[in-house]
This record gives C-alpha cells, structure tokens and sequence, in this order.
C-alpha cells in the first residue's frame, strides 16, 4: 500500500554541481503542491569538489526537522551512493544515471530499488547541455512519486524568471518532461511513496537568516555593518539585495571590529543598527560590546554559531556559545540574549532584539546557528504576521522634548527605572557626552567610588526591567507531564517531532523550549521542572549550556543530557530513541 | 565665527604641565570658533590614551571609545548623520598602533573626517612604553636596551593609503596648528593631521628643543605644492634633519558618504523606522 506525503529526497555531489540550488527548486515546487517541506542544506568549506547534499523532507503536515531516513537518493556523483546508502528506507529509490558504476545488488540487497535513466543522455538530447542532468533527476523524482508535472515546470519558468518561449527555460521543461515521463512510466508503478497536493492558499518558503533579516527590516533597522562569516553572511546578503527597497546602509568592514564599531557609532547617531557574525568574529567584538553597554548604545548583534573552537567545523552547526554570550566582555553589565527556534521565532527575534536594544540602552544577542541559518520550511505568510510588530524606541528625545528642556542634558542620569532619556547628537540643548570610562551623569570620566556605585546600580536596573519584557519559555505537550524535554533554539523542530513520538507510546511528556534565554525566565523555570519527574536536556554542545544556566538560576540539576557536537543536527527520531534508551531505560 | 568661550567647559585637565595637549585643545577649540561650528553641530570621537581625554575638556558632542577605535564610531556617526562635524582624535599607540588596520581602510574609504593624531611617541597613560613611532633604539621599560623596531612614518604610510589630505603639525606652534586643522576640517574627505606633540614626562629624546630645532613650514618652501604626489612623498621622508610641517598632500575624491544612495536624501538618523507597510508586504511575497 502507498505511503503518502511522507517522504524524503536527497540530491548529493560535489560541490559546484548544484544539489542546492536544485533542491531549492524542488522544494519550492513541493510548497506549491501545499505540502510540509522542510530542506537542508549541508556542504563542506570548499568552492569545488567535495560531497554536498541537499535533503528535503515532505509531509502532510507542518515539519520542522530532517529525518534519518531517505526514501529518494538522488546521486550526481558515486561517493553520494557510498556515503547515503544506508540511509534509503527498504522500498526507497535511488535515481542514477544509467551509466553511474554502482552495483546494483548493493542495492536490490537492502530493498531498494535502482532507479536508472539515461539522465545525461536526456540533459544532452532535450536540453543540448549536460549541466540539466540536475533537473532531469529531479524530474525523475517527481515522476515516480506522482508529483503532478505541472508543479515542475512552474519553478523552471519561475528560475529562469522568464516566459514560455525563452530557450533556456524550453530547454529545461524539454529535459523534465522527457526525464518525468520516463520515470512515471518505467518505475512509477512499482514505487509506493506518493505524492498528493493539498489545495491552500500560497506559502512562502523562508530559511532562519532571511527571516531574521525581514525582521530586522520590519524594525526599522537602517544600518547593517559586517565582516563576510559563514553561516551569517545571508542575513546581510538579503538585506543587501534589498538596499533599495528597505532604505539600509550596508557595510562591509575590514573586520569584525570595525563592524560592530560602525554599528555603534551608527546607533549612538539614532539609527537602528546591527551586526552579523560567527564565533570566530564574536570574539573579535567582545571589547566592543562591553562599549555598547558602558556608553548605554544600543546594539544587536546576530551570533549564527558553528561547532567551534576556533575554526572548528565552518559550515556545521552546534549551539555552543550559549554561555560565552551571557558572559563576554570583562565587566558586568546587562544584556539580553534571544535563542528563536523556529522561523517564526527568528523573525520575531529580528524585531524584538531593536526593541530591547532601544528600550534599554543596551547589547542584545540573537543566537541562532548553521542549521536554522541555512534550512528552509514552508510556512503559511501570516505565520509572520506584521501586525504583530511594535517599534518601541523607548525613552528617545525628540527635537520637542530637547527644545522644552531648561536644564543641563545629562546622558547618564540617575533614573529610578535605570534607563536615561536619550538624546541624539546634533541639538543645541541636548550636548551629548559618553565614555567607556566609568562616568558621572554628564558622561565625564569618573573614579569616584560613590558615583560608581551608582552608576553600576542604574545600569543593573535595566536587567530586571528588561526581564519583564522576557517572553517565557513555551510548553508544549501534557501538563501533568512525567517527563520533560528541555532545549533552547534550532533544537525545537526535532524535540518537537521527539516528543510527539514519545507521547504517541503513551508517556506523559512535554517540552520545554527557551527561546529568549536572557534575563533568564526564573520563575516560569521553577513552576515547570519542580512538578516534572523526569527532566531531559536536549543541546547541541558538549556541556550542556542550558541545563547549567538552569542549575546556576535554579539549583535544579537535570541529570540526564542528550547532547551532540558532531557538527550535525539532530532528528526526531535521534532523540526519541536516546531519551528510551539513555533516560527511560534506567527510570 | 563663532564664540569661543561657547567651547569653554568647566573641567579642568588631567594632562601634565607643558603637556604638548593643552597646545592641541586650544588649537582645535579656536578652529572650531574661526569656522563658525558649534558645539551641538560637533562630534569628538576619541580612543583612549593621554591626548583621548581631549573630548571631556571642551563643550561638543564627545564619544571616548576604546583604546585604538577612535575611527569605526567616528565614521558610523558620521554615515548615520553627515551633518555633524566629526573629529576623531587618537594618539600615536592608539592611531598607528592597535588602530592600525582602521587607518588603512578609512584611507580607502575617504568619509568626511578630520582625524587628529596627538603623537608623542611614546605610550603616556601607561608610563612610558616604547611606541609606534619611538625612534628606532629609543630607550623605555619594555626595550631596555632600545627598540629594535624602525618607526611608524605616519606620512608615508598616509600618502600610500590614499588619504587625501594628509597634514603635520606641532603642539608647540599653535598658531600654524589652527590654521592646519582648519583646512583639514574645510577639505572634504578625510583629513589625517598628525600632530608632533612633546610628553614632557616620558619623553626626554623628542622634546620641544629637539623639535624647535627641526621643524619647518612646507609653505615656506618655494615651488612647494601640495597636490603633487612626489614633492609629497619627498617630504614624507624627511625626518631627522628636517622636519616639514603644513599641508603635505591633498587632492580631491568623492567622499564615501556621496557615494551611498541611502544617504543623498538627507541624513539616515532622519528616516523612521517605521516603512511602508506595502513595501514590506511585497517583498514578503518574494518568499512564495
């Protein structure tokens, strides 16, 4: 009997040869047909050669995570066969050129079906150039699940933005059509998973770096200032694109420090801005940061993390900066860090970061990672709703307030809430003083201890403050919950599929996912994990950042960890399987 | 013109007595006066350092950033808002020093800043070090036996960067001082004054003396002209016999800030943050 609309493709080879922008494609095609897509991209740091792949996974429902197992290779090359092999599900396709040198009882062995079509042949003869072999695969893919043609050749038109009538786009729709038809007719019959469009209303298919850059433009944002590092030069890649559109100043720096610099300067001038990075140019803006929080400038700063340390793994993911973000820079000062999980969360995290930035006259962290950077999830448009968004300035002068005021404007006034009036440089009664010196009102330097104090005091009171704006942390499953999975970020798809795997056995689980970490969310904390019996931490690091931010707030010790630092994400399946085996075997 | 006095603040300095800084506030609040700018129409970003604490000692905007980062918060204020007149001010460890790498590029950039380098050649506020442009075999607490390093030329590495106004003076000669930082604030583009600048305590080699006896005015030279490359650079390598002071290069190139689209309209700190909600809307249909 046929599996429908639950299935996963994979389209692998070396670098250069296309598997992303394909799978791109293909998965645009599948939002289209209204189903669940969620696709991931994985490469290596080299521009040539190498093995990439690009995994879609498609379902009737929303999916928010990639699976362990594949029902569709698609190989450009052999050393996709060796690598993704074993990944094929018994009754799966592997979709090969008839001329690629596998064995086909390697194969037949384990249940899955060799799915061999002159796809060269077929690039050269319909479309006059091999480099559609890509597309012919794809087309074969299609074929065989039953994916109506139609879908195919809309994208085609759509990527070569043209048109009927144009050549390349003809001879790209001559290629899938002959490629389709072929595998419809000679395998279709015998492959059990299918595919059935659901009728809805248009999708957007959207990656985390995109969302959180829209977001950032729906804030207002004006300013962006980088240094290229992967995984966050899309954020500034997409806004860049847009330049013209969204009225932003983009630039790039001669590095990290210049970069976070400019942004200050940028925001210390009124303007609402942001940098991007990585660890490796985290770490060059550390002294930087300490400056935002001294001067009271607001900052944000997106950290798309990758297994570190130093260089470590460039374009893998891996959520270990948690701690080195709640702590950098010498000092102690407020700050706020956000962990979204979702796209959704990554856009809400890309206006609410200026928000609290602005409000609070302080540096704020979005945290987000390689996974959620790159991996792109159809979404119904008002998933990113902007009626949503506020644009709170917090307490900024204007040229009226400045005009009115009789006396003396002092940049760091002693306030009961923390925050001081801001006023903008350029207004004869609003002289704007600051120092990362320790400073009196007025922003001269001081050393005295009992302005110190003061000082120190006002800048600490924006944290409580700012822990008022802190949403908490989402539940999600049974109240009275036996067992509770903990996780912060791009965790939340595959805990999400983990726990609804675990309930479906019949235990009381629910989930716990953080998702703006900083000022921690003590009490919400507290009223959950104090009434779970069984607690799991679910990360993406070797030490469990959460769960000893969770110890050091709480005193609640969460004993069992299902941590991974291979570079790699995680699955649904992954951690339903490590929570039986680690966790419920030995309760 | 502008009043003077309305640069006077009620902070007295820090700096040592005979400092080569007192010489370098007056000649930056008189140019500031003689151009008719204000305070509120001014921003002094400073890094840190003896001569960084310039901003806390006269009535203007002032940013003290952070050691050797005078320049990328001067030119994000400026790109932010052009309509102010931003001054960075940095000294010789901070400027040539840890902020070497800003230097190099603002040069390439060419916003519209004037850049003060109070250069005393040593390290001051920490008592005594050797720095960037210490002579080579200058004696200090960390080259006890004299640095083995060749000095920063300041000059030439201004004339190969592509700075387009590239300037030299002397604390000891306010007068010529103002007039320099006055055509550095009137040229468009950046403008790098280097300042010789005596630290009476430290440096006991490059005192007033020993530069009163070196120094001398470019526009005193006949057949000088600033905006040929090569008399330039001849007199960027002149050092120990003669020093020139004045104007040594300038030519004209579109700032950066001319040239960023977002920027013509007006200031960038003017615009809202709020857009139009149908522009956000279309590009949100980009996703689908």
């Amino acid at each position: 009997m046929a599996v429908v609309n639950d299935m996963t493709f994979k389209m692998g080879g070396e670098a250069g040869q296309g598997a992303d922008t394909s799978g791109h494609g293909f998965a645009k095609a599948l939002t289209r047909a209204g189903l669940g897509v969620y696709g991931l991209q994985d490469y290596m740091s080299r521009i040539r050669g190498g093995h990439n792949f690009f995994q879609i996974r498609v379902s009737d429902r929303d999916v928010q995570a990639t699976s362990d197992a594949v029902h569709v290779l698609m190989p450009l090359d052999l050393e996709t066969v060796h690598e993704h092999l074993n990944e094929v599900v018994p009754g799966g396709a592997v979709i090969m050129d008839s001329r690629l040198k596998v064995d086909d009882g390697l194969l037949t062995s384990r249940g899955v079906k060799p799915v061999r079509i002159p796809l060269t042949e077929i690039a050269q003869r319909e479309g006059g150039n091999k480099i559609m072999m890509n597309t012919a695969s794809l087309s074969v893919a299609a074929g065989i699940s039953g994916l109506p043609f139609e879908y195919i050749e809309q994208v085609i038109l759509d990527n070569f933005g043209s048109r009927k009538g144009s050549k390349i786009a003809d001879a790209n729709i001559a290629v899938a059509r002959a490629a389709y038809d072929e595998g419809a007719r000679e395998f279709g019959p015998d492959f059990d998973f299918k595919l059935e469009p659901r009728p809805t209303k248009p999708r957007m298919l959207i990656n985390g770096n995109q969302a959180i850059a829209f977001g950032a433009a729906v804030a207002g944002c004006r300013w962006i200032s980088m240094y290229p590092m992967t995984p966050a030069t899309t954020i500034t890649e997409w806004l860049a694109a847009h330049h013209r559109k969204l009225g932003i100043v983009v630039k790039e720096c001669e590095d990290e420090i210049t970069a976070v610099l400019m942004a200050i300067g940028a925001a210390h001038a009124g303007v609402r801005a942001m940098t991007a990075t990585s660890g490796g140019g985290l770490s060059l803006m550390v002294e930087a940061v300490g400056l935002s929080a001294m001067t009271e400038t607001p900052l944000v700063v997106v950290d798309a993390q990758r297994a570190g340390p130093s260089t470590g793994l460039p374009t893998r993911t891996e959520q270990s900066d948690l701690q080195f973000v709640m702590h950098l820079s010498q000092g102690e000062f407020p700050r706020v860090v956000l962990t979204p999980g979702t796209v959704e969360e990554c856009f809400q995290a890309g206006w609410r970061a200026f928000n609290f930035a602005e409000k609070y006259q302080i540096p704020v962290f979005i945290l987000t990672d390689m996974n959620q950077s790159s991996a792109i999830r159809a979404i119904d448009p008002d998933r990113l709703s902007l009626d949503e968004v506020t644009i709170d300035r917090g307490e900024l002068l204007t040229d009226v307030d400045l005009d009115a005021m009789t006396e003396e404007y002092l940049r760091h006034k002693l306030t009961p809430s923390g925050v001081s009036p801001r006023a903008l440089p350029g207004h004869p009664k609003g002289i704007v003083l600051t120092t990362s010196d320790e400073h009196y009102e007025d922003g001269q330097a001081v050393e005295e201890a009992e302005m110190r104090v003061l000082q120190m005091e006002k800048r600490m009171r924006k944290l409580d403050l700012a822990a008022q704006d802190i949403r908490a942390p989402l539940v999600e499953g049974a109240a009275d919950a036996d067992l509770t999975l903990v996780a912060w970020g791009s965790t939340y798809g595959p805990v999400h599929e983990a726990r609804l795997l675990l309930a479906a056995e019949g235990l009381k689980v629910n989930h716990l996912h953080y998702h703006e970490v900083w000022p921690f969310p003590t009490a919400r904390t507290e009223q959950i994990l104090r009434n779970s019996r069984h607690i799991v931490d679910i990360e993406n690091n070797y030490t469990g950042q959460l769960a000893l931010v969770i110890k050091m707030m709480t005193g609640i010790d969460i004993a069992h960890r299902v941590l991974k630092y291979s570079g790699r994400p995680f699955t649904g399946d992954e951690i339903a399987r490590k929570v039986r085996e680690g966790v419920l075997a030995h309760v | 013109m502008s009043d003077l006095k309305l640069f006077n603040i009620d902070e007295k300095p820090t700096w040592c007595p005979g400092c080569g800084d007192f010489g370098i506030l007056a000649a930056i609040k008189q140019a500031f006066s003689q151009l008719d700018l204000q305070p509120h129409n001014t921003m002094l970003v400073s890094g840190i350092g003896c001569g960084s604490k310039l901003p806390y000692y006269m009535k203007a905007n002032g940013f003290d950033a952070l050691h050797g980062r005078a320049l990328p918060v001067a030119t994000g204020i400026k790109l932010a808002n052009h309509e102010l007149n931003v001054m960075a001010i940095s000294g010789d460890g901070d400027g040539y020093g840890i902020g070497g790498n800003h230097l190099m590029h603002v040069m390439r950039r060419n916003p519209n800043l004037t850049h003060i380098i109070e250069n005393n050649q040593v390290y001051g506020l920490t008592k005594g070090q050797y720095s960037p442009t210490s002579d080579r075999g200058y004696i200090s607490s960390t080259s006890p036996e004299g640095s083995i390093e060749i000095m920063v030329n300041p000059m030439a590495v201004a004339l190969a960067g592509g700075a387009t106004f590239v300037g030299r003076g002397f604390a000891g000669d306010p007068k010529h001082l103002t007039q320099l930082i006055m055509k550095a604030i009137q040229h468009k583009g950046y403008a790098l004054v280097d300042v010789l600048q005596p630290c009476v305590t430290y440096n006991k080699i490059n005192t007033y003396d020993w530069y009163k006896e070196r120094v001398y005015k470019v526009d005193d030279e006949e057949g000088f002209d600033s905006i040929d490359f090569g008399q330039a650079w001849a007199k960027a390598r002149e050092w120990d016999e003669r020093i020139p002071i004045g104007v040594i290069y300038q030519e004209d190139r579109p700032t950066y800030e001319e040239q960023v689209e977002e920027l013509q309209k007006g200031p960038l700190m003017r615009w809202s943050p709020e857009r139009p909600r149908d522009v956000l809307e279309a590009i949100k249909l980009e996703f689908v």
